[in-house]
């Protein structure tokens, strides 16, 4: 195998970080209907946490799409 | 800046620093991005000075969204902080409002983001850390450095626990900055490579009409949800500010 298509390869991999994201969004998301479901009442303070937990979230998948990049272009 | 006919996507070529304002830039090396952190300071003492202007009783929409980011911004260090938080309210405020201004300038065609450059974002990120860490040693002084020892570990447990905290103290610089970082980045190089498809799909001929019609329809979401991130990353930034000077103020 070559060098370039083991970086493909390499940054493919990497990726493989969105199933542990996607676990996680779904985990904050649930967790919310969850939530509101039960207290509606609740609704605004909840939903700001779970904006900041998605954020927090998806910037893991952004630091595997940085890893990628990394493989990729440098 | 935009794709070539070629078939190669140049999907980071966009972030390159050029020299701006002419030759005055050139000679002292003041890039694009420069340019935008003036235009950022400007927007940002604009909306303030000319927003808070008329101080009328019933806002009109300027002075609503600069009262609105001061109580907004005044709440975050108060909930967060505690008490204390007041007098953090000016360095918080000031970081989230440049970071905003950087991220919303972006979304404009033909402007530049600053934000998505890794030098800038550790820039700011280190002035977080070193902020914090001066500030927990000021208050505590050599007893800041219990920070380092939860409380209830077993004697043999602490060395290991020491190190792990340690290295999570000082990798928040990493995160604080790749989060912010990688956040502009990507969501600059989504609307790069669709819109490249855009320009590749077109020059099919008329089988390719539809779907760049489809990416350009993508592209326009993809600035909507540019608008979200925008904000949000900046609100991220200086809620991670707050919750950081509220365990340097009060440790643990």
């Amino acid at each position: 195998m070559d060098v370039a298509s083991a970086k493909m390869l390499g940054a493919g991999i990497a990726m493989t970080a969105l199933a542990g994201v996607g676990i996680g969004m779904g985990t904050i998301f649930g967790s919310l209907v969850t939530s509101v479901a039960r207290n509606p009442a609740s609704r605004d303070r909840v939903f700001g946490l779970a904006i900041l937990g998605f954020a927090l979230t998806e910037a893991v998948a952004l630091y595997a799409l940085v890893i990628a990049f990394i493989i990729l272009f440098v | 800046m935009a794709a070539e006919s070629s078939n190669s996507i140049d999907a980071l070529g966009q972030f390159q620093l050029h020299p701006a304002l002419g030759f005055i830039g050139d000679s002292v090396r003041f890039t694009q991005a420069n340019l935008m952190m003036v235009v950022a300071g400007l927007g940002v003492m604009a909306l303030l000075w000319f927003g808070m202007k008329p101080r009328a009783m019933v806002p009109g929409r300027l002075q609503a969204a600069a009262e609105l980011g001061y109580e907004t911004i005044l709440s975050m260090c108060v909930d967060n902080i505690g008490p204390e938080g007041r007098k953090f309210f000016p360095f918080v405020f000031t970081l989230f409002f440049f970071i905003l201004f950087g991220n919303l300038l972006g979304v404009f065609p033909y402007f530049f983001t600053f934000t998505s450059h890794i030098m800038v974002t550790l820039a700011l990120s280190l002035l977080v850390f070193i902020l914090v860490t001066a500030v927990a040693i000021k208050l505590h002084g050599l007893h800041f450095f219990s920070y380092f020892v939860p409380e209830g570990v077993p004697k043999v447990l602490a060395p290991l626990m020491v190190l792990i905290e340690v290295i999570s103290y000082l990798s928040r610089i990493i995160s604080l900055s790749v989060r912010l970082f990688a956040n502009m980045m990507a969501g600059h190089v989504m609307l790069e490579v669709f819109g490249a498809f855009i320009v590749m799909l077109g020059g099919l001929g008329l089988l390719g009409y539809f779907p760049a019609a489809l990416s350009l329809g993508v592209n326009t979401l993809l600035i909507g949800f540019e608008l979200l991130v925008a904000t949000l990353q900046a609100y991220v930034f200086a809620v991670l500010t707050c919750i950081y000077l509220h365990d340097a103020v009060h440790l643990h």
